[in-house]
């Protein structure tokens, strides 16, 4: 498939493949990201993937652009043969109590399925899910895709403030916020797990290409794993 | 080491340095001062390297006191204040003893002015940068804006000051504030009818601005309601969502995000666009990526000459 590369202004470029939430497309960017990172290009300051596309932002006084062109070409047709890694390889367990006050919208989203709650909670922790890319938020991972059944829409109006650990659904995205803010998904549950640390070099927990499974507990399990935290 | 202690903060003060580079990928905003030219020309006033944190100033500035000497120079936006009741006027290189007193008065254009102090203005380092970003509560003094009362630290005595040049005013902008922009890389016809919509407007910058970015009101920019897959942004893109409304992203802006992007201001005027706030008026120009470069080259020469004098 090709991809078009377009300028995103005058600091950075965007490779853009045709618009997509598909996990070998997915894993395609990752690649062609990492191998654009490998190079080491003096002047590039970030390399940013997400689900179709993936930005290159350069200082333009200190980057020979001849040298960052032909590093996105390589990665370009090297990352063409890219597969989705073996999903074993590296998952990733997030507890989460659902319901209650964990999740205020885990009735709105069983109304919507036309379903108990148990039957939603059943049918999102049934999923594997692959992080597909990080943003929103420091750490936020975008994991698909959702069910189709319990795929609720986004809330008419956004809450004023998420928790930190809150379990969100929107269409057929999924995620945690792993900082309050405010936001607009549909909040089934919460996990007593940190997933952005800013102290750490690497500060999300969660990158893209993991795979994610959320595993529910009680409230007990959830007080004890986030007093085992604090 | 000179303690600074702040007996008001201002409007919104915050510690900025050259941004949170090499994060984004984790969601991490880059931040980092909204005028980066007046934050070198701050620093090079004083001796300091380009990326030692000065403190951005938002519209009403602090009231500060050294207990030390330092030497400090104020840039970007022009204020008049005092110090040890001496009267002064930025861009202006000032020297602070112990017990000296900095205030500031009225401001006369721009929005946001920088004082950094010979040596760097010091807060932890969060993720390889000292800029504050407000909203994901990164950087500066545990990621808020400067509080009544707050104790800071300068990192340095005897700098070398500068002279401050004639030009220094620069960013004394005609009205409305003209800005050249690139075509972004949203594709199509209708992303081509809304560049083209955005060069033939006058647009107010709204009340819900902020470090993030402007909403801009004013006329309304058509672009097709079809759903976008989120990617990449970078500061200076304008994004224009279904409503027609358009958004500059400025400093604080996501890493993502899920509207077209119709434009991108170059990032030579990128200073001039931090100087602007609600009400203020703004204008597109029509640039491409060779007159960008070379904008930047000269935005680049004038400090680099200011450097070497």
């Amino acid at each position: 498939m090709p991809a078009r590369v377009t300028p995103l202004g005058d600091s950075a470029l965007l490779v853009a493949f045709e618009p997509a939430i598909d996990a070998s497309l997915n894993a395609r960017v990752l690649s062609l990201a990492e191998r654009v990172r490998a190079r080491r290009i003096p002047g590039v300051r970030d390399v940013v993937p997400a689900y179709a596309s993936c930005a290159v932002h350069f200082d333009p006084l200190r980057t020979d652009r001849a040298e960052l062109d032909a590093a996105i070409g390589d990665a370009m047709a090297a990352s063409a043969a890219a597969r989705v890694a073996d999903p074993a390889a590296s998952t990733v367990h997030i507890p989460v109590c659902y319901g209650g006050p964990f999740g205020p919208d885990l009735e709105a989203v069983a109304t919507f399925a036309r379903a108990s709650e148990d039957e939603v909670v059943r049918l999102h922790v049934e999923r594997e899910y692959r992080v597909f890319m990080i943003g929103f938020l420091p750490g936020f991972a975008y994991l698909g895709t959702v069910d189709e059944r319990i795929a609720a829409p986004r809330r008419p109006t956004p809450r004023g403030l998420v928790r930190s650990g809150s379990v969100g659904l929107a269409g057929r995205q999924t995620g945690v916020y792993p900082v309050d803010a405010p936001g607009g998904w549909q909040i089934i549950g919460r996990t007593p797990l940190q997933l952005f640390d800013a102290a750490s070099d690497d500060p999300a927990r969660l990158s893209p290409g993991d795979a994610v499974r959320f595993v529910p507990i009680d409230p007990d399990e959830f007080a004890r794993t986030a007093r085992r935290r604090a | 080491m000179t303690r600074v202690v702040v007996y008001r903060a201002g409007l919104l003060t915050t510690i900025q340095d050259e941004g949170r580079w090499g994060h984004q990928a984790a969601g991490v905003p880059v931040s980092g001062p909204m005028d980066g030219w007046s934050h070198r020309l701050a620093n090079l006033l004083v001796g300091n390297g380009r990326d030692a944190p000065t403190l951005e100033v938002t519209a009403t500035g602090p009231d500060l006191r050294f207990e030390g000497p330092a030497m400090i120079a104020i840039a970007g936006a022009r204020f008049a204040g005092e110090i040890d009741d001496r009267r002064w006027t930025s861009p202006v290189v000032l020297e602070a003893r112990a017990g000296s007193r900095l205030t500031f008065g009225a401001r006369q254009h721009g929005l946001r002015a920088y004082i950094a102090a010979g040596g760097g203005f010091d807060a932890p380092l969060v993720l390889g940068s000292r800029a504050t970003d407000v909203r994901s509560r990164l950087g500066g003094l545990a990621g808020r804006p400067l509080r009544d009362g707050d104790s800071l630290r300068v990192l340095g005595t005897a700098h070398a000051s500068r002279s401050v040049p004639p030009d220094a005013g620069w960013m004394l902008s005609a009205e409305p504030c003209r800005l050249r922009i690139m075509r972004g890389p949203e594709p199509g016809r209708a992303a081509e009818e809304a560049y083209e919509a955005l060069l033939s407007s006058v647009f107010t910058v709204s009340p819900r601005s902020d470090r993030m970015g402007y909403h801009l009101a004013g006329a309304s920019v058509p672009i097709d309601a079809a759903p976008r897959i989120s990617a990449p942004v970078a500061t200076g893109v304008v994004q224009v969502p279904p409503a027609g409304a358009p958004v500059l992203l400025m400093s604080d802006r996501q890493t993502t995000g899920g509207y077209a992007a119709v434009a991108a201001v170059i990032t030579a005027d990128l200073p001039r666009a931090g100087q602007l706030g609600p009400g203020d008026h703004l204008a597109f120009d029509a640039c491409e990526a060779d007159a960008a470069l070379l904008a930047l080259i000269a935005s680049e020469r004038t400090l680099l000459a200011l450097e070497g004098r």
